[in-house]
């Protein structure tokens, strides 16, 4: 089946085959990777703006080095440097880079639906890297690619997802690769962070880590916003560690091969125990390093290449 | 002047309980009575087999952005909108730029309505100094300026100590307060509906139950002080059943209903498309079926557009930073119809009722009926005609519709303001 989608905007709109598809060019590129020279001519002549509007390490990294990796020419910026400072709006920001004769955006914006509303207005193809609490696809295709790496297949698979989820789009996209991927996914954490609309999705909604954990093959935890205390959806960081941060007792009720996933940025001692973190469960620093293969892919891909022509890209 | 005959019309007048096929006689910018067969035929005579002659049409709420945001919009322009939509009656909402919080700036509406409108313009004013809820504007001043009612519209009014001196005190005048309700601490950065599409769509929850709280709010201080308090607006179905409550014990609480809120859902967001950004927000299908219901039972006493005009470049940006609010003049009618008639199978009559004789009433309106000696304000309409609706060729200054570029059923032909017409059905004619 060829790759036919010009945007990556949401795993919500993907079919579990492009879910697939997008796993199994990142494992090609993967390969690639490894070798000694990691380069590849797929996007040479390309250029690929990422325009990124609020903070970002990983994923910023993660796609620059991808679009270098692939042989574009990449130009980074961000809110701090752009005209957005001086009152321009996204829509004549996104003209001018267009007009620039760049071939991709990557957009990472606060909004929610931002990268949508580019899409609609845009000639090229825009890959979003995050937009608001709504979704962060290539996230939550790193994040699957992981488990399948570790899992094989994830059907029925138990995964918990345990944190703050009302205002994550890690979560988000997990929960959609997830679903169609087959898994058993659980939401757990607060009930003011983990609102019973979820189970709309198709998952559980508990708040009760002890059955969340009890034999999950995957944990995935997300960062608790600080910033959130002050609206009032938990009392303190403390409570929070206290009633569902990860620490050794609770990590002995997982499956015994279960692994321990987190986007980043960790929050040592807050949701997860440092020693958890570093752990030999912990494969935090392998979804960071599966983020080039899979923002490779997404790049590639959705510039028109096939899955099957990524050999033949060298 | 000489005698208007508007001919063969099925005339709508609902204060009249008359829809019969018949004619109407003006004179002088007055409805007369039929004249004799020797006047008869001096009548300069408009034919109107097929059409419905009905009161003109009243809006209880608009914002004509004048003073202050002419850019979007100016009483020239909103009257125009209005006129091509069927109304011969609005009524302003005080934020505008500086906010109607002073007799000065009724004033400045006042004159500006005189001059440029084509229709009839009332203003509201503030409840408080600047909208900001913390001071009383000068509330028996507006009175006298000739302010209709007072509300802080967008800004409700949050303290409940405050809300109920307001209303103690308008009280006084015999002043209508209006409250939009909606309670601030739980709708911080909220841009849509709580609930499983916000959830899905991750943009911040509007939950239906700081309308609720409001309105309860409302009604408690309505009953202690006697005052007529009017809510704005109503987008939950919880709220409508408060509010059949509140009237069943006999409390002086009124409510209108948007065309928006009965036509459309939260669902229509799932584009991130701002022009269904509006505050409150769209909700459920449950919600949208009960305020409909709400309407049939006189729960919800009336139709009212919350015309809320802003231009294509403010409008066209990231959903969380677009402002709230869209155009609803010249579509309300066409809306209602296909709502109200058309799916709800309400009378032809009792929509008419909801946007003339009611909203008139409610307000002390002169307006909203056909009765021997009333200003001759009428709209007349084809309820069969199709017709397309493209914001570019409206009357509006802005375009920020959800139906721009439909078809919508149920046409305005004619639009009559004091005897004269100021809308032939295609063009504004003053």
């Amino acid at each position: 089946m060829p790759w036919t989608r010009k945007h990556l905007l949401t795993i919500e709109e993907l079919s579990l085959a492009e879910i697939d598809q997008i796993h199994a060019t990142a494992g090609a590129f993967r390969k690639i990777l490894r070798r000694s020279v990691k380069k590849v001519p797929a996007l040479r002549g390309k250029t690929i703006v990422n325009l990124f509007l609020e903070p970002s390490t990983r994923t910023r990294l993660a796609f620059e080095m991808a679009a270098k990796r692939l042989s574009a020419d990449v130009i980074s910026f961000d809110a701090a440097s752009s005209s957005t400072q001086k009152g321009e709006t996204l829509r004549d920001t996104a003209e001018n880079i267009q007009a620039l004769n760049a071939d991709m955006l990557v957009i990472r914006h606060g909004a929610s639906g931002s990268p949508q509303y580019l899409a609609r207005i845009l000639d090229l193809p825009v890959i979003n890297a995050g937009d608001g609490a709504h979704e962060h696809p290539t996230q939550g295709l790193l994040d699957t690619f992981t488990m399948k790496e570790h899992f094989g297949s994830m059907q029925g698979r138990k995964v918990a997802i345990l944190g703050d989820i009302l205002f994550s789009r890690v979560a988000r996209s997990n929960i959609h690769a997830l679903t169609k991927m087959g898994a058993a996914v659980t939401l757990v954490g607060p009930s003011t962070l983990v609102p019973e609309w979820f189970t709309d999705y198709g998952v559980t909604v508990s708040h009760d880590l002890k059955t969340a954990l009890a034999d999950a093959e995957v944990v995935m935890l997300l960062r608790i916003q600080h910033e959130r205390q002050s609206a009032g959806h938990f009392p303190s960081l403390g409570e929070y560690t206290s009633m569902f941060g990860l620490n050794k007792t609770r990590a002995s009720w997982l499956n015994p091969r279960a692994i321990i996933m987190h986007p980043g940025p960790i929050n040592r001692g807050v949701e997860i125990d440092s020693e958890l973190a570093d752990g030999e469960r912990s494969v935090i620093l392998e979804q960071v390093s599966n983020g080039i293969a899979i923002r490779m892919a997404a790049l590639y891909l959705c510039a028109g290449g096939q899955p099957e022509t990524v050999t033949s890209a060298e | 002047m000489p005698l208007l005959w508007i001919a063969n019309a099925r005339v709508i007048d609902p204060a009249a309980k008359r829809d019969e096929v018949g004619d109407l006689f003006i004179r002088d910018g007055l409805i007369v009575p039929a004249p004799t067969a020797v006047d008869r035929k001096l009548a300069r005579k408009i034919e109107a087999a097929g059409l419905v002659a009905c009161p003109g049409l009243v809006d209880i709420h608009v914002h004509f952005r004048e003073p202050g945001q002419t850019h979007k919009e100016t009483i020239a322009t909103g009257s125009r909108a209005a006129a091509a939509g069927g109304f011969t009656t609005v009524v302003c909402m005080p934020n505008t730029i500086p906010p109607a919080d002073n007799a000065g700036t009724i004033q400045f509406i006042n004159d500006a309505a005189r001059r440029d409108a084509v229709i009839k313009v009332y203003p509201t004013g503030a409840i408080t100094v600047g909208l900001a809820g913390e001071v009383l504007a000068p509330i028996g001043s507006l009175k006298r300026a000739g302010v209709v009612a007072i509300t802080d519209d967008g800004d409700c009014v949050q303290s409940n100590e405050l809300m109920r001196r307001a209303l103690e005190y308008a009280k006084m005048f015999d002043l209508p307060v209006m409250d939009h309700c909606q309670d601030r601490s739980m709708t911080r950065q909220a841009v849509m509906n709580e609930g499983v599409m916000s959830t899905r769509l991750g943009l911040r929850g509007w939950p239906h139950a700081a309308e609720d709280l409001i309105v309860s709010r409302n009604v408690v201080l309505s009953s202690c002080t006697g005052a007529h308090i009017h809510l704005q607006h109503i987008s939950s179905r919880h709220s409508v059943e408060i509010i059949r409550q509140a009237k069943a014990r006999g409390h002086r609480i009124t409510a209108e209903a948007t065309p928006h809120h009965i036509a459309l859902t939260e669902a229509a967001l799932s584009g991130y498309d701002t022009n269904f950004k509006m505050n409150p927000p769209l909700r459920t299908e449950a919600d949208r079926k009960e305020i409909i219901a709400g309407l049939r039972d006189g729960t919800l006493d009336c139709i009212a557009t919350d015309h809320a005009p802003h231009t294509d470049y403010e409008k066209d940006r990231e959903f969380d930073y677009a402002p709230n609010g869209i155009v609803g003049l010249e579509t309300a009618l066409a809306v209602s119809l296909e709502i109200l008639v058309r799916q709800s199978r309400f009378k032809l009559a009792q929509v008419v009722d909801l946007m003339t004789r009611r909203p008139a009433a409610l307000l002390g309106l002169p307006a909203g009926t056909l009765a021997d000696g009333a200003p001759a304000d009428l709209c007349i309409f084809d309820p069969e005609e199709s017709w397309h609706y493209d914001t570019k060729a409206g009357f509006s200054k802005s375009g920020n519709s959800p139906w721009h570029g439909q078809d919508l059923k149920g046409r305005v032909k004619m639009t009559l303001v004091d005897g004269r017409m100021v809308f032939d059905g295609t063009r504004i004619v003053v």
